[in-house]
C-alpha cells in the first residue's frame, strides 16, 4: 500500500494564522496548516517549540486569541474539548492517560461514553434500552479489540500491561470514539524497536482501514519520514517548514533548527 | 442418554469416512455443539446441524472452481472452525488437506506446496496470503488462495485470491442447480480414500508428506473413544497446530466419531483464559505445557500471603503423598481420605479452577518423556494424566497407559487393534489399521519403514516390562548389545546420570563389550559449590575433577543409577562397572559435541581411544595426552593423568533382599 493509492480529499481542518498567548508568553505565533481529509500529518519541531499545545488547540483545549480554525468547513466558535470530541476529534496523550486500575476492556468503553443515549441511571440499573445499547457499544469495542490485537489482555488491569502495550490501549481508547479526525501525541516515544514498528502498522491500518485522518506529534524522524503524508515543523512556536517529508528534509531552516543553529 | 450409549459402542458401520460422520451426527444430534470460536470476545457457536451446511457449502465452492477427487487442499493458520471445515469439504470431493504449521517461514511452505502438489491453499489471514503469494512462483500447480479473514485484503488484486465467504456463497449457488449434489459426493467417499496429509517436522532431512487413510484415523480414534469412554459430551481446546498428529486425531477424528464439541481459542496468546472459559473435560499437551503451568503456579504462590503459602504446601505434601492413590484407586487411610477432602476444597479446587481444569476427567501427555516430578503435581492434585506413544505414521496411536496403571517412565500398553513386537534389535514394530498408507511420492523410504507384512518400523528403542508396559528408551540406531546380548541402550543411561546435578555430560560404552563402563563430566558449578561448602580447595575444573572426594560423589550417582536399572531384569545387566572422571569439559569446540550440545559418540570413541582400554583393563591410572584447541585458535598438548574407579553393581536378588 501506498500513500498514492489512498485518495486524499479536500481540507478537513483548516487552522489560520493561530496566535496563542499564555500571559506575555506566545507559545504560537501567526500559524496556518490545513490538514485534508485521509491524511496522516506529522507536527515536529524540537521541544518547546508548540507542537502539544498546537493539538490542544485543535481539539479545543486551548483557545487561541487570534486567528480562525475551520473544522469540516465550518469556522469554530469558542467551544469546550467534549464538543471537540463530539465533532470526531480523538486523541491520546504524550504521558498515558488511562485509568489504570480498570481493565482495558473498560478502559475502551470509556471511550464510547459520548455515544451513550441512555441515561446514567438507565445504565447503573441495567434498564430498558440500557442493555441492549451497552452490547453494541460491547461490539464497537471488541472490534478494536481485534484489531489492535490485544485479546489476550482484556480483563487486565491497565496498570499491570507494558508501556508499548499501554499506549496501544490509549490508541484503542481514541479509536473507541470512532474519530474522524485522530491526534496521536507521540505515539511512539519510549518505545523500543519493536514496539515503534508493531505502532507504525496500526497508525496506518488505523488510516487505511478506517479512513481517519491523523495528525501526531513525532520525533522520531525515520517513523516520521516513512508515514506521514505531510509535514508541518514547528520552532519556538513558528511554522519553519510545511510539505512533502522530501521537501521538508531538505528545508535549510528545518534543518538549522534541528542541527542547533545559533539564534 | 441412549445417544451416548449408542456414541460408545460406535456409530453404524455406514459412517466410515468424516463427511458420513459428519452427516450422521447432523441428522442424530443436530442441536448439539460441534464447534466454537471465540471472536469478538464472545463465543460463536455451531451446531452439528450449522457446520455440515456450512461444510456443505464450502464444498460445493470448491467444486465450483474445479477441485476434484485427488485434488489437493493446503491449510495453513491457527485452530479455526473455518479451517476445520475446510478439511471435510476436501473430503467431501475426495481431495486430500495438507494441514501446514503455520509459522513455518515462506522458504519451509514452498517445499511442501511443491512436494504435496498443492492446488488450492485455504489460508486464515493476510500474513499467510502474503507468504504463500511470495513462493508462488516456485509453486506452478498452485492455483488458488482462499483466504478467511479478508482484515488488509481490500488491496490485494492478485486473480489467484478468493474469499473464503466469496467460496461459500458461490458454492450456494452451484448447489442450485445440482440435486443432492453434497449428498452424492458424500456418498461416494470410500473407508480406504486418503483422508490426510500430514507432514513431518523434518528433524532428519526434509519432510516426507505421510498419507493416511480414513480408516485408519476411524480406526484409532474409535478404539480411543471406547477407551476412555467419551462421548458428546466432552469439550476439547483445540490449541496445538493443525498440522501436527495429535490435533488431528483429538481435535478433529475424536471428535467427528463421538460428536463432541471442539474449541477454538481466540489466539495462542488467549490459550490460558479461554482454557478456563471452556472448562474442557479431556485435555491433550506435551511435556512443556505442563511444567510451564506449575512453573506458573510455584511462581504465583510465591507471591502469595505467608497464610496461603503455608496452606498450599502443607496440602501439595498430603496430596503427593495420597494423591495419585485415590486416583488410582488404591487403599488410603479413612484420616487422609478426608483431610485431602478438605483439601479439595481449600486448595486443589480452586488451583484446578485457576488451570482450567476443573472439569478435566482425562489429559494426555506425549511426545517426549515427562519429568516425574511435574507428572505427579498433577496426579496428585487428581488430574488423570496418562501417557501415550505413537506418531504420525500410526495416526498418533501406538500405547497407552489404562486407568489406575499410569507411571511416569513407561508409555502404557497396546491400543486396542493395534499389535506391538520387540525386534531382535530392540526395534519397537507396530502393525494396526491405524498405521499410514505411503509417505508421499516416496515409494522406497514407505518400503522401509514399513515391511511386506505390514510391520511399521518405529525407529525407537524399547522393551515391555515386567508388568507388559513398553518403555521407549531411546532411537534404534544408538542402541547395541553387551558381549553376553544384555540390551544397551547408552542414551537412557547416560540421561539417568545427567539427570543428577552433578553430572553434566556422561558417555557410556559397552557395545560388544563385557561389561559397561562410563565418561563422566561433572558440573563445575555444582560441584564447586559441594566442594566450598566442604571447605575443599581446587583450581580448576581438571583439578577438581581429579580429587578422590569428587569420585567418591560421582560413584554414589552411578551407584544409585545402578541400582535403578537392577530393578528392571532387561536392563539389569548393563549396570555400570568402571568408569572416570573426564579431566577437561567435553566442548563442541573440539568437535567433541555437536553445537546443540549433544554427544558425537564416535569422534569421542576415537579421540579416547586409549582410556577406554584402560576401562577395559584392570589398570587404576591412566594417562592421556590430548591436542586442545584455545580460544585463541592456537593448539596445544594437555597430558592429564586420570583414575579409573569402580562402582558397584546390585544383582537382582540382592536388592530384593535390601528392601
Amino acid at each position: 500500500m501506498t500513500a498514492t493509492s489512498r485518495n486524499i480529499g479536500s481540507t478537513l481542518l483548516d487552522v489560520r494564522n493561530i496566535t496563542l498567548r499564555f500571559g506575555g508568553v506566545k507559545a504560537l505565533t501567526d500559524i496556518s496548516l490545513a490538514v485534508r481529509e485521509h491524511e496522516i500529518c506529522s507536527i515536529i519541531g524540537p521541544n518547546g517549540a508548540g507542537k502539544s499545545s498546537m493539538l490542544n488547540v485543535i481539539n479545543g483545549v486551548y483557545h487561541p486569541q487570534e486567528g480562525q480554525i475551520t473544522y469540516r468547513g465550518v469556522p469554530r466558535r469558542r467551544m469546550k474539548a467534549h464538543e471537540a470530541a463530539r465533532q470526531g476529534i480523538a486523541r491520546t496523550f504524550q504521558n498515558i492517560a488511562l485509568f489504570k486500575g480498570m481493565s482495558v476492556l473498560d478502559n475502551l468503553m470509556t471511550g464510547r461514553n459520548l455515544m451513550m443515549k441512555t441515561s446514567f441511571i438507565q445504565q447503573a440499573l441495567r434498564w430498558g434500552a440500557a442493555e441492549r445499547e451497552e452490547l453494541e457499544h460491547r461490539e464497537k469495542v471488541e472490534r478494536i479489540i481485534d484489531f489492535l490485537e490485544i485479546q489476550s489482555v482484556r480483563k487486565t488491569p491497565v496498570g499491570r500491561l507494558p508501556y508499548g502495550l499501554q499506549k496501544r490501549v490509549e490508541l484503542g481508547r481514541a479509536l473507541a470514539a470512532e474519530p474522524s479526525l485522530l491526534l496521536l501525541d507521540e505515539p511512539m516515544a519510549g518505545m523500543n524497536l519493536e514496539e515503534k514498528e508493531d505502532m507504525c502498522r496500526f497508525v496506518l491500518d488505523v488510516n487505511d482501514e478506517f479512513g481517519t485522518t491523523i495528525v501526531l506529534i513525532e520525533h522520531d524522524m525515520g517513523v516520521v519520514m516513512d508515514i506521514s503524508d505531510h509535514v508541518v515543523v514547528l520552532d519556538y512556536g513558528k511554522k519553519i517548514g510545511d510539505g512533502a517529508p522530501g521537501e521538508v528534509r531538505n528545508n535549510p531552516e528545518v534543518i538549522a533548527a534541528y542541527l542547533g543553529t545559533s539564534h | 442418554m441412549k445417544a451416548t450409549v449408542q456414541t460408545a459402542g460406535g456409530p453404524p458401520a455406514g459412517a466410515d469416512t468424516f463427511p458420513k460422520l459428519l452427516l450422521m451426527h447432523a441428522r442424530e444430534r443436530p442441536g448439539r455443539p460441534a464447534i466454537r470460536e471465540k471472536d469478538l470476545g464472545i463465543w460463536q457457536e455451531w451446531s452439528w446441524e450449522q457446520m455440515a451446511a456450512q461444510v456443505r457449502a464450502l464444498a460445493c465452492g470448491l467444486a465450483a472452481m474445479g477441485f476434484g477427487r485427488g485434488d489437493k487442499l493446503a491449510i495453513v493458520g491457527d485452530n479455526r472452525p473455518r479451517l476445520y471445515w475446510a478439511m471435510a469439504a476436501a473430503q467431501t470431493l475426495g481431495g486430500v488437506p495438507v494441514p501446514l504449521y503455520q509459522d513455518a517461514v515462506a522458504e519451509e511452505m514452498a517445499y511442501v506446496l511443491a512436494d504435496a502438489d498443492i492446488r488450492f491453499a485455504v489460508v486464515e489471514d493476510q500474513e499467510q496470503v502474503d507468504k504463500l503469494l511470495e513462493v508462488k512462483d516456485r509453486c506452478p500447480q498452485l492455483e488458488w488462495i482462499i483466504y478467511e479473514d479478508p482484515r488488509g485484503m481490500r488491496h490485494y488484486r492478485q486473480p489467484c485470491l478468493r474469499a473464503y465467504a466469496q467460496v461459500q456463497s458461490d458454492g450456494r449457488q452451484f448447489e442450485i442447480g445440482q440435486h443432492e449434489f453434497f449428498e452424492r459426493a458424500v456418498a461416494r467417499t470410500r473407508a480406504d480414500d486418503i483422508s490426510v496429509m500430514l507432514y513431518t517436522s523434518g528433524t532428519t532431512g526434509k519432510p516426507k508428506g505421510v498419507v493416511l487413510t480414513h480408516e485408519a484415523f476411524i480406526v484409532t480414534a474409535r478404539a480411543g473413544v471406547e477407551r476412555e469412554g467419551l462421548d458428546d459430551r466432552d469439550e476439547v481446546l483445540a490449541y496445538l497446530p493443525m498440522a501436527w498428529v495429535g490435533d488431528h486425531l483429538f481435535s478433529y477424528a475424536q471428535s467427528y466419531v463421538a460428536g463432541f464439541c471442539v474449541s477454538c481459542p481466540e489466539g495462542a496468546s488467549t490459550v490460558m483464559t479461554d482454557m478456563r472459559e471452556i472448562g474442557p473435560s479431556y485435555f491433550f499437551a506435551p511435556p512443556r505445557v505442563f511444567e510451564n503451568l506449575l512453573t506458573q503456579v510455584m511462581i504465583r504462590m510465591e507471591d502469595a500471603g505467608a497464610f496461603k503459602r503455608r496452606l498450599f504446601h502443607y496440602f501439595m505434601e498430603l496430596a503427593r503423598r495420597v494423591g495419585t492413590a485415590i486416583l488410582d484407586g488404591r487403599p488410603v487411610s479413612t484420616g487422609e481420605r478426608l483431610q485431602y477432602a478438605l483439601g479439595r476444597v481449600l486448595v486443589y479446587g480452586p488451583l484446578k479452577n485457576v488451570l482450567g481444569f476443573s472439569r478435566i476427567k482425562l489429559a494426555y501427555t506425549a511426545g517426549e518423556a515427562i519429568g516425574p516430578e511435574i507428572f505427579d503435581f498433577f496426579r496428585a492434585l487428581g488430574i488423570n494424566v496418562k501417557q501415550f506413544y505413537g506418531s504420525t505414521e500410526t495416526a498418533a496411536t501406538i500405547c497407552v497407559q489404562p486407568n489406575g496403571q499410569v507411571r511416569a517412565d513407561t508409555v502404557g500398553v497396546p491400543a486396542a487393534g493395534v499389535e506391538v513386537r520387540i525386534a531382535d534389535s530392540g526395534e519397537v514394530l507396530v502393525r494396526s489399521k491405524g498405521t499410514f498408507h505411503s509417505y508421499y511420492k516416496r515409494p522406497d523410504d514407505t518400503a522401509e519403514a514399513k515391511d511386506a507384512e505390514g510391520w511399521l518400523h518405529t525407529g525407537d528403542a524399547g522393551y515391555f516390562d515386567d508388568e507388559g508396559h513398553l518403555r521407549i528408551i531411546d532411537r534404534a540406531k544408538d542402541v547395541g548389545k553387551l558381549a553376553d546380548g544384555t540390551l544397551f541402550a547408552p542414551k537412557f543411561i547416560e540421561n539417568k546420570l545427567k539427570f543428577f546435578p552433578f553430572i553434566k555430560e556422561a558417555v557410556t560404552f559397552g557395545d560388544q563389550r563385557e561389561y559397561v563402563a562410563a565418561f563422566i563430566n561433572i558440573d563445575l558449578e555444582a560441584v564447586g559449590n559441594w566442594a566450598e561448602k566442604r571447605g575443599l580447595a581446587y583450581s580448576g575444573y581438571t583439578d577438581l575433577a581429579a580429587q578422590d572426594v569428587v569420585y567418591t560423589l560421582v560413584r554414589e550417582c552411578i551407584e544409585k543409577v545402578n541400582a535403578d536399572l537392577a530393578a528392571d531384569s532387561r536392563l539389569s545387566g548393563s549396570q555400570i562397572k568402571r568408569f572416570l572422571v573426564l579431566h577437561k569439559e567435553l566442548d563442541a569446540d573440539d568437535g567433541e559435541l555437536t553445537r546443540t550440545r549433544k554427544v558425537r559418540r564416535r569422534f569421542i570413541a576415537e579421540r579416547y581411544a586409549t582410556l577406554i582400554e584402560a576401562l577395559y583393563s584392570a589398570r587404576a591410572q591412566a594417562s592421556f595426552e590430548s591436542e586442545v584447541r584455545f580460544e585463541d585458535g592456537r593448539s596445544g598438548l594437555l597430558r592429564a593423568d586420570l583414575k579409573l574407579r569402580e562402582a558397584e553393581r546390585f544383582g537382582v536378588h540382592e536388592l530384593r533382599k535390601a528392601s
